[in-house]
């Protein structure tokens, strides 16, 4: 039986080398681009990135980007919780819309949604209302899937026991059911905030108007490579960081 | 027992009859709801095209060459991305799935960035393969990659021990386990996988045409739009639903398992 330190040193080592890994590929890409081996025009050296990262705050406003861009998300993901989980709670209270329309909205959730934005830019104009009403059809699909699934999921025993002390429907729905499916219908508002985000940054690349994701296509077009892979970076990281946090929320819904 | 049979099918033909009238009703629902917008004038003159119009465009799209020439650009990218990325994906989720340490040393980071939005890389491969096809391809091939490599790996940590212990008694070689184990329990995975992997690279594709462009299905559709022809983009737009339907149904018939419908 392995002892507590030799479990830790077999996670730490493996951890270790990713680490060591990626410090390895930014050294190789530093040395291929001091060498002139990468067009730093392309590809800047990790350096010179790291020593953009204070410029973008400076002069970019890049915590105004991310917070449109965040006010957006989560716009979006409110607007597709709140359409989402009376359908998802339809869906499980009509057995014969479940059958009817569950299939349909697991298609929807594998379609590239995106695509329509289009769509919304000739209802609604170059605007946030396009990025958010695109960010919403993006992410209502995991959110009423799984609203339907976390409610199907309610053990009877628990309804039984509600309807054994007279509980009203309403009263079931909101102590029993809710709670019970609640792990599952964060997951569901989880999958969704991320589909939002990607979708948010997306849009605001294409249309150009503000947060992340415009400011990105904008370094790009004015040719500032060094400050546009920041700006990448500091995309990644945040979502990184989104989807983590996330994933924690989720695990301690599970939990409790 | 065939009077049990047929009973058991009239049942199922009841059973189904109330919910192909629902979806029936929710279609009708939908378009007329679109049709009534349409004529209502609540939106700008042409904004919401009507029915007609749309269907029209419709024929005029499909019976079109420009469509078929843009389709051939947009199917080379997205099996193009499908081929680069899917591959890079298999072998990286067989490495990761197959080994705990590099499990633990590398999946953290696949697991992480693959839902990070990818579009924001299409600068960069701009700058370094240029306006055409080739950075749309590494974009989707990019998205590709992710939900293949993730699939895979969760696909082969799936596979019983037992079997694996089995193959070994009876000396198998490693390709004969890889052959006879391994891929049999992985098209499930791979299935998954590669629809995952077939819906994000077509919108990379789809997006990066939509950015900057001269030929494609999302240069198709964002010249429409630019130039107002409303109907017309829809049009396409529908299509490119089809396209994508289509093709993820081509996945999941070309990797059913022997026996599934």
């Amino acid at each position: 039986m392995a002892t507590r330190r030799e479990q830790f040193l077999a996670r730490l080592i493996p951890m270790a080398t990713g680490f060591a890994t990626l410090i390895l590929l930014l050294a190789l890409w530093q040395g291929a681009a001091m060498a002139g081996y990468v067009n730093t025009f392309i590809a800047p050296a990790p350096w010179d990135i790291a020593q953009s990262f204070p410029d973008l705050f400076a002069d970019e406003d890049v915590l105004g980007a991310l917070a449109q861009s965040f006010a957006e998300t989560f716009g979006a993901a409110a607007i597709a919780g709140a359409i989402g989980i009376p359908i998802g709670w339809w869906l499980h209270s009509r057995r014969l819309a479940g059958l009817a329309f569950e299939n349909w909205v697991a298609n929807l959730a594998a379609a590239p949604l995106v695509l329509l934005y289009p769509l919304f830019l000739v209802v609604f104009g170059r605007n946030a209302a396009t990025i958010v009403a695109m960010a919403v059809v993006t992410a209502l699909p995991p959110i009423v899937l799984k609203t339907k699934e976390g409610l199907d999921g309610v053990r009877r025993t628990l309804i039984n026991v509600g309807r054994s002390l007279r509980l009203s429907h309403r009263q079931i729905f909101l102590r029993i059911m809710l709670p019970a499916a609640a792990p599952v219908i964060g997951n569901g508002l989880r999958l969704g905030l991320i589909l939002s985000l990607i979708s948010v940054v997306g849009i605001e690349f294409l249309i150009h108007f503000g947060g992340m994701g415009d400011l990105i296509a904008t370094l790009g077009d004015r040719f500032e490579v060094a400050k546009m892979f920041a700006a990448i970076c500091f995309v990644l990281l945040t979502s990184v960081a989104f989807f983590f946090i996330g994933e924690q929320v989720d695990k301690w819904l599970a939990r409790s | 027992m065939a009077g049990t049979l047929v009973n058991r099918q009239h049942v199922r033909r009841r059973r189904l009859s109330p919910i192909t009238a629902m979806r029936g009703a929710a279609v009708i629902v939908i378009l007329a709801l679109w049709q009534a917008i349409s004529a209502s004038g609540l939106l700008y003159n042409g904004v919401i095209p009507s029915l007609l119009a749309i269907l029209r465009a419709l024929v005029q799209v499909v019976f079109g060459s420009e469509l078929y020439r843009n389709m051939a650009v947009t199917g080379f990218e997205v099996l193009g991305a499908l081929l680069i990325g899917g591959i890079a994906g298999i072998a990286a989720g067989l490495a990761l799935g197959a080994s705990r340490f590099l499990s633990r040393a590398y999946e953290p980071y696949v697991h992480y960035l693959a839902p990070t939005p990818k579009i924001v890389f299409l600068p960069v491969l701009m700058a370094a393969l240029g306006v055409g096809p080739a950075s749309k391809l590494a974009l989707g091939a990019i998205s590709a990659f992710f939900p293949m490599a993730l699939s895979i790996a969760a696909g082969v940590r799936q596979v019983d021990p037992v079997l694996l212990r089995v193959a070994r008694s009876f000396r198998l070689s490693r390709f004969q386990i890889v052959r006879m184990i391994y891929l049999p329990a992985l098209v499930r995975p791979i299935s998954v996988g590669l629809r995952l992997a077939f819906g994000l690279a077509m919108v990379g594709c789809l997006l990066s045409e939509i950015a900057l462009s001269n030929r494609g299905l999302g240069y198709l559709a964002a010249q429409d739009y630019a130039h107002f022809q409303i109907a017309h983009m829809y049009a396409v737009l529908i299509v490119v639903f089809v396209l994508a339907a289509a093709g993820n149904a081509a996945i999941v018939w070309a990797l059913r398992r022997p026996g599934e419908a």
